[in-house]
């Protein structure tokens, strides 16, 4: 059951649009930086087989420049 | 409001990413996030320090059926306030590893095989009595390190030196900081910094002398990076040899060829000179100069002695010296422009500007560490910016314990908890506390550690103790040390928590208690104690480190010396070892005041921390109107001429590349508890050799392809990074030392600094081939 932290950073003037594709996708929360162009990411997944789906999906945002992982959880 | 554990684990990781976001993006506000504090819910919350680098932040660990489940910064800790750097974060994982030492092992017919860990006390007693009756107390060692905690060290000290009556007792700090304390003792007569950490919320430019400290110390940068944040004239320059997030992040990067530090920091001395920016009161009133040996060697071969040697000089002798370090000369030496040195003496000249110098194992790690740490005081002592707030040289340490454990228990050689073996005032008095007659403490030092395992090596001494390091992934010249471990007739104790090359050497391993398993204390690198109290049991048959320690005392008959009941000797200890520093300039805050707060700074003195010392604005202790350098006899601070010396190895047509080694952000030292949690692995999962993209181009080497790093004693293979994390300049490569897979130092060199004797893993000769 993987619990994973990231910065998300939107790709430039996509911030709105990356808040919505992110709280669209299963198992993600997200929180907008009130002051920064800077987005916090945490999922929290079922099993690895669904992590890797999720990290599929969010490759494929258009809307997202780049992740950076800042905590990772796993239950190996 | 219940939550659960996996709620829980939700939380810290948003708390994680809001310090991440905190550190890159200070003022970043994530005011709308919904708020999932697991303060509720049938967890509780125990402070400890962490247990990595030298900073000392201030943890919570969320404790839940007796298991820790989660961690969160600890807002109460003036170090952190409540910050975490990423390794903090993960803390609790290395406590879970799958294949944590839980049982005693001793090696029978080769093989390592579990007994009752009574069986092997009795083993590592009966070993010890064998070896003193047969090659004499000289021939027992112990090797320990900055993450002992305090009582550990203690223990060992007083064993060892006070009962047994051998002065073999060393640790790994002494690769890490030992040129930062004979530095402090020969500028001020006593060891550790005069400031604080809030000198970086106070100053207006930071210098870093060689100094990752974005990877290193990542709590202390992200509050640099604050302070800049609040005040827009505050600026940061690293001075350092290859380019780093640290590079990355400062106002400017200064790169200088390895070594020669020493030239620059001269210069920048000439300048303010030149420009008449010494501060006259303060030089007139608190400074005297002084010259030591010259031509000081390098300590490659056996039983290398040094001795220095020093005369008093005058100011006008100084200004002389000095002459042959003019930036435009020095430029040459150490391909730092002259503007860049003239900018970096002005930001120091400057009497408007607050000015803080950081250093750790670029300074400290290096042939002639004791100078450079001496020439970076001579900077601020000219310009008399010093022990007040935001005016700091500050000389950072590696390890958690460092300070608390290695320098002022005094685990090395030469030291005492208080003073040195050499004084016979000092030997009294250990003798007092530790209730054993006088003569059993020898007055003569024996091996610093790279001694210590030559002598292993050479058969000196036969049996070893290492407890809470992996000497056999870090020490220089590494092959040599090894085989020296392995001969027949050596005997390798080893206290682990995870299989380790050590513990492959080892025939006895002593299953140890890890961190929050056990009662403790560290000192960080700002003085400060910190104390931790058992938060969760110990796993299957490990113990703590002290009391196995106790056990083997009582084995060798000095029960008198170590009377402890189980339940209160950690206490016990504390209550002994503070007698030791019963003074003004530094008395230790009492136990129970230690387990109240998030650290105590000393000298503790009528119930307040001393922040600044030597100021008697600050220091009880500082006896005069103005500041008292009262370590030393004449009050004053000591300015030495010491010359720039080259390496003492060098590249050169055969090895044609500087090799530089050390760590990097997720893992910590040799990585045997970071590469046990999952997240850490995966982020950076082996080491990797950096080098300079037009060198790969040169070597046809392209990144990920594989390179054999070779010096003169070693060679090893591993994947290149061409613009990775970090980039050194033409002529030099990097390897972190984290990866018992990729045994760097089998190549680098096993060079001292005379004076500190502390080894240099900065600088050596290797060549680089395509595999």
């Amino acid at each position: 059951m993987p619990v994973f932290s990231y910065l998300a950073y939107p790709k430039q003037g996509a911030r709105e649009q990356l808040i919505n594709d992110l709280a669209a996708l299963d198992y993600c929360e997200v929180a907008p930086a009130q002051n920064e162009e800077i987005l916090i990411l945490v999922t929290d997944t079922p099993d690895e087989k669904k992590e890797k789906v999720l990290q599929k999906k969010l490759r494929k945002l258009k809307s997202l420049e780049s992740l950076a992982m800042t905590f990772g959880h796993t239950d190996e | 409001m219940n939550i659960s554990r996996r709620q829980f684990i939700k939380s810290a990781a948003a708390q994680s990413a809001v310090a991440a976001a905190a550190v890159l993006f200070p003022g970043v506000s994530f005011g709308a996030w919904k708020n999932l504090d697991p303060s509720s819910g049938g967890i509780e919350w125990k402070k400890t320090p962490c247990r990595f680098c030298g900073t000392g932040c201030g943890l919570l660990v969320g404790v839940s059926e007796n298991r820790a489940v989660a961690v969160k910064g600890d807002p109460n800790c003036s170090v952190n306030k409540g910050l975490c750097c990423v390794k903090g974060y993960h803390s609790i994982q290395i406590l879970y590893g799958k294949d944590r030492v839980t049982e005693a092992l001793v090696r029978k017919n080769g093989k390592l095989v579990e007994v009752p860990i009574e069986e092997a006390l009795d083993l590592v007693a009966e070993k010890m009595k064998e070896t003193i009756k047969d090659y004499g107390k000289d021939a027992v060692a112990i090797y320990g390190s900055g993450q002992w905690s305090i009582p550990d060290g203690y223990a060992a000290s007083k064993l060892f030196k006070g009962c047994i009556g051998t002065n073999n007792v060393e640790a790994n700090a002494r690769l890490c900081m030992a040129s930062a304390v004979t530095g402090f003792l020969t500028s001020f007569g006593l060891d550790e910094p005069m400031g604080c950490y809030d000198d970086i919320d106070h100053a207006d430019i930071f210098i870093t002398w060689g100094n990752n400290m974005a990877e290193m110390h990542p709590v202390l940068f992200s509050r640099m990076l604050a302070n800049r944040q609040s005040k827009r004239h505050v600026k940061i320059i690293d001075f350092a040899t290859r380019t780093t997030r640290t590079s990355q992040a400062a106002d400017k990067s200064i790169l200088f060829r390895p070594q020669t530090d020493l030239a620059v920091a001269n210069a920048i001395c000439h300048e303010i000179i030149r420009n008449d920016w010494v501060n006259w009161d303060f030089v007139t009133n608190h400074v005297s100069f002084h010259k030591g040996k010259t031509n000081i060697g390098y300590g490659t071969e056996d039983h290398f002695k040094f001795t220095d040697k020093e005369e008093t000089v005058d100011f006008e002798s100084y200004k002389e010296f000095l002459q042959d370090y003019t930036p435009e000369k020095v430029e040459k030496i150490s391909g730092v422009p002259a503007k860049d040195i003239k900018y970096m003496a002005s930001l120091y000249g400057d009497p408007d500007k607050k000015i803080t110098s950081f250093w750790c194992m670029g300074m400290n790690q290096h042939t002639r560490g004791t100078w450079i740490n001496n020439l970076v005081y001579n900077i601020h002592l000219l310009v008399g910016k010093i022990s007040t707030p935001g005016n700091s040289p500050f000389s950072l340490t590696g390890q958690p314990s460092a300070c608390g454990t290695v320098r002022e228990v005094g685990t090395l050689t030469h030291k005492l908890p208080h003073g040195v073996v050499m004084n016979e005032k000092d030997r009294e008095l250990a003798a007092k506390i530790w209730t054993v007659p006088v003569e059993n403490i020898d007055p003569k030092p024996t091996y610093h550690t790279v001694e210590m395992f030559r002598a292993l090596d050479r058969g000196d001494i036969r049996f070893m103790w290492v407890q809470v390091t992996n000497p056999m992934v870090t020490m220089p010249n590494l092959n040599r040390y090894r085989n020296g471990a392995q001969k027949d007739g050596r005997f390798m104790v080893v206290s682990e928590i995870y299989p380790t090359p050590t513990y492959d050497v080892a025939d006895v391993v002593l299953p140890s208690a890890l961190w929050v398993e056990r009662e403790g204390f560290f000192g960080n690198s700002e003085r400060r104690t910190q104390h931790n109290e058992q938060i969760i049991p110990t796993p299957g048959n490990t113990m703590c480190n002290t009391w196995q320690l106790i056990e083997v005392a009582r084995r060798l008959g000095y029960e008198k010396q170590f009377p402890w009941s189980r339940e209160t000797y950690i206490e016990d200890i504390w209550n002994e070892y503070t007698q030791f520093h019963d003074n003004p300039k530094h008395r230790m805050a009492p136990y129970n005041e230690l387990k109240a707060r998030s650290g105590i700074q000393w000298p503790f003195i009528d119930g307040l921390e001393t922040k600044w010392r030597y100021n008697p604005k600050y220091d009880p202790a500082a006896e005069s109107d103005s500041f008292d350098f009262y370590g030393k006899p004449d009050h004053r601070a000591w300015i030495w001429l010491r010359p720039y010396e080259p390496a003492a190895e060098s590249p050169d047509g055969e090895y044609p590349f500087w090799l530089n080694t050390g760590r990097v952000l997720e893992h910590w030292h040799t990585g045997s508890m970071t590469r046990r949690v999952p997240i850490l692995h995966k982020a950076v999962p082996e080491s990797y050799v950096e080098i300079n993209p037009d060198d790969a181009a040169n070597l046809g080497i392209t990144n990920g392809s594989k390179v054999k790093v070779s010096s003169r004693r070693g060679s090893v293979v591993m994947k290149a990074s061409i613009n990775g994390r970090g980039r050194p300049p033409k002529g030099m490569v990097f390897v972190p030392f984290f990866d018992e897979s990729y045994l760097i130092n089998e190549v680098t060199l096993d060079a001292f600094c005379p004076i500190s004797k502390q080894p240099d893993y900065k600088k050596c000769a290797v060549k680089l081939e395509r595999v």
